[in-house]
């Protein structure tokens, strides 16, 4: 019953009409230790929503910041919109597969890390840029992500 | 307020507010769509329709760009050229092509496309991707291979039919359209309609075809087996051999299934009337005995899923009665056989439909009454198409042959069930008679026919007005529902059709399909009602004899145990939290 009071509250605090949905699926996601929505969220979202279950998939897996898979306790997303691609991307997307053994959208075996790619976060002036939950990292090299990926490992982020 | 514009060097005014795709059809220049279907909101997005408009950077997509006073627009530039035919080499990279062997070979907007803009080569890699077909379910296969995204199904699965069962999922090049988390079809709360089939430009949705099985069953001597068609197959079937929408063919039909080789050609025109004998009896009963109203017509199987789906606690409201055809299945494998002396277990009872959710409601648990399944294949009007095509039988030319007695015996009033309203017309005809014991003077009920959504009536039968209401597509029906379920209307007999225009418009119909085809059906539907010598149902000598030989009276313990039926509330999903 705790997912349906959470999200009941939420739902309750934001209202319940269709032109809602984006805020909900994000604020109920926010709650999730894993960053992600899952089944059974979406299901109860449009039950109360009144909407079909098959479009509010639809729209949440239409925003890259929105996951209809479970993710790991820090998400990890490389943005591939043009500047930051252009300038290292790949080479950036190459280390972070390197040094955390896993590929492109996939969590690691302990479930801390995932990885994913993001469309523009608004950091071009420090490509490449990435951004670990809310926070951003940018003008990044080989030796920063060490950092970036130690620190989330010690819980100091 | 007109406005004059400028087409290809040509003047033309319309409306304000016209696209230049409707604003060119008035000097009869064709601009190519795709995405772009004349019920549906414009959709915009596949950008077939693009044309150049002087004063403009970019090229504008004709259907969902309004015209404006002085615009100077050229459809047939070699710049507008170029772009279509880079937009059809795209779409053409993600799409499957393997055309010989698709259901859609010979009838597939993109093929015409194609074909009118003069395309034989692609430049481009095909990257579409062989992913594994959706045959989950009786009625409906999805192959998203061949899938070009258009939109149009999503369109008629949410607005016109508010079921909701698809949606698009993710984003630019890797959206696609799918029920939720990827779900086969028989894990949502599809109804199986086959709307999306009718309006999809592809082979990408089709139902799933059952003609081999009945070609097999056919080869089999021990096997006496029966054929029923259903009203609107007769006013449809005609478009598949290159008639006109709505040319009457209903002795062709039965010539070319006695050449197919099938021992009785019947039809459910008879079975309709012996619904009408039953429903029209149940709402007497119901009226007099203060029984559950408004009582809601059953013949729909798309409207039976739907209302188990998404509108439960009516439920009680829906007749009891079999739709016509399980009827024609549970009688022919009842009384016929008694009659005739074939062991049902030998008998094997096919169905040409309009329909897509009859293959559904033919195999579901309760329709087993007469101790075998009632009906064994159901074929829709298309497939029945393509068999007559394979056989070799040239359907223009055919001569006109009778149906086979007694099941082949019917009147106007089994006709006009093919169209919205006419489960109500002939409802009323039976009910007014019986109840009044006068006949009615006229017995053409025009205010229930026709393509309105919702259609509202008082018809004054001896002391009781009334009160009817007919609704034909799901959103009309929801409207309908919604309207009742806040008290805000009142009725005694609601006849409910799930697909827009009724069968005549259903999902298993020749496609194109569009509401100008609609009406040149229902309008042949009507005419073949007018031809016929008998028009009410309580008429027919066959049903007479029926009720006489076998059934002893309307609602009876025999009719209770052959010809009625239940319903069981469906969870759309599983919601555990």
């Amino acid at each position: 019953m705790e997912l349906r009071d959470q999200i009941m509250g939420i739902v309750d605090e934001i209202g319940n009409s269709e032109d809602k949905l984006i805020e909900i699926l994000i604020s109920v996601q926010k709650k999730s230790e894993h960053h992600y929505l899952s089944e059974q969220s979406l299901i109860l979202i449009a039950e109360l929503l009144n909407i079909p279950f098959s479009k509010v998939y639809g729209i949440a897996s239409f925003y890259s910041m929105l996951s209809t898979k479970k993710r790991g306790k820090y998400v990890i997303q490389i943005c591939n919109s043009t500047p930051c691609y252009l300038y290292k991307g790949k080479e950036i997307v190459n280390m972070f597969e390197d040094i955390l053994g896993i590929k492109m959208g996939e969590v690691t075996q302990d479930g801390l890390i995932s990885l994913e790619y993001t469309s523009c976060i608004g950091a071009c002036d420090q490509a490449p840029a990435i951004r670990v939950n809310d926070r951003v990292y940018g003008n990044l090299d080989r030796g920063k992500i060490y950092k970036v990926i130690t620190s989330i490992r010690r819980g100091e982020l | 307020m007109s406005v004059q514009v400028t087409i290809n060097g040509y003047n033309v005014s319309v409306e304000e507010g016209t696209s230049i795709l409707n604003a060119a059809k008035q000097l009869d220049i064709k601009i190519p769509t795709l995405c772009y279907h004349p019920d549906q909101i414009v959709k915009g997005n596949c950008r077939v329709c693009v044309v150049e408009v002087e004063g403009m950077r970019n090229l504008a997509a004709a259907c969902c760009t309004p015209v404006k006073e002085g615009m100077i627009i050229r459809t047939n530039s070699k710049r507008v050229r170029d772009a279509r035919r880079t937009v059809v080499e795209l779409i053409m990279a993600g799409h499957n092509q393997e055309c010989l062997t698709c259901v859609r070979n010979g009838n597939c907007e993109l093929q015409d496309l194609c074909s009118d803009l003069n395309i034989h080569s692609v430049p481009f890699d095909n990257v579409s991707e062989r992913l594994p077909i959706d045959d989950s379910n009786p009625s409906i296969e999805r192959d998203m291979s061949k899938c070009i995204k258009c939109g149009r199904c999503v369109q008629v699965c949410n607005c016109i039919q508010t079921v909701g069962a698809i949606y698009n999922v993710g984003r630019s090049s890797l959206m696609h359209i799918a029920p939720a988390f990827e779900k086969p079809l028989n894990q949502v709360p599809c109804v199986y309609c086959g709307q999306c089939i009718n309006v999809c430009p592809v082979g990408a949705i089709y139902e799933k075809n059952d003609v081999d099985k009945v070609l097999d069953v056919l080869e089999d001597k021990t096997k006496h087996v029966v054929v029923q068609i259903a009203p609107a197959v007769r006013v449809s079937l005609g478009e598949e051999f290159g008639m006109e929408p709505g040319s009457i063919i209903t002795g062709k039909i039965v010539t070319a299934l006695r050449m197919l080789g099938f021992d009785k050609v019947f039809d459910t025109d008879f079975a309709a009337d012996l619904t009408i004998i039953e429903e029209g009896n149940e709402l007497i009963d119901r009226l007099n005995n203060n029984g559950k109203l408004p009582m809601i017509t059953s013949c729909s199987p798309g409207w039976i899923r739907y209302i188990e789906y998404f509108y439960p606690e009516f439920l009680e409201n829906l007749s009891t009665c079999k739709s016509p055809q399980q009827m024609f299945g549970a009688i022919a494998k009842s009384y016929y056989a008694e009659k005739e002396d074939i062991d049902p277990a030998h008998m094997t009872v096919v169905s040409i439909m309009p329909c897509t959710a009859k293959k559904a409601e033919a195999v579901r648990d309760e329709m087993k009454s007469c101790g075998y399944q009632d009906v064994d294949y159901v074929l829709t009007t298309r497939e029945l198409g393509s068999m007559i095509k394979k056989a070799g039988i040239e359907l223009n030319e055919l001569r006109e042959e009778a149906f086979d007695v007694p099941l082949g015996i019917t009147t106007g009033a089994g006709v006009i069930f093919g169209a919205t309203g006419g489960v109500m017309e002939a409802a009323l005809r039976t009910v007014y008679e019986v109840v009044t014991n006068e006949e009615l003077n006229n017995i053409n009920f025009t205010q229930v026919r026709g393509l309105e959504g919702v259609k509202e009536s008082e018809i004054p039968v001896g002391d009781l007005k009334v009160k009817v209401a007919v609704a034909h597509g799901l959103s009309h029906a929801r409207e309908l529902l919604e309207r009742l379920k806040r008290g805000e209307a009142e009725y005694h007999f609601i006849e409910i059709m799930c697909c827009p225009g009724g069968c005549i418009g259903g999902g298993g119909q020749p496609k194109p399909l569009t509401n100008e085809i609609r009406e040149k059906r229902i309008k042949a539907i009507y005419e073949a009602d007018l031809g016929m010598p008998l028009r009410r149902s309580h008429n027919n000598p066959a049903i007479q004899a029926l009720y006489d030989d076998f059934l002893e009276q309307p609602l009876g313990e025999k009719s209770h145990h052959l010809l009625h039926t239940h319903y069981t509330e469906r969870k759309k999903y599983e919601l555990n939290v």
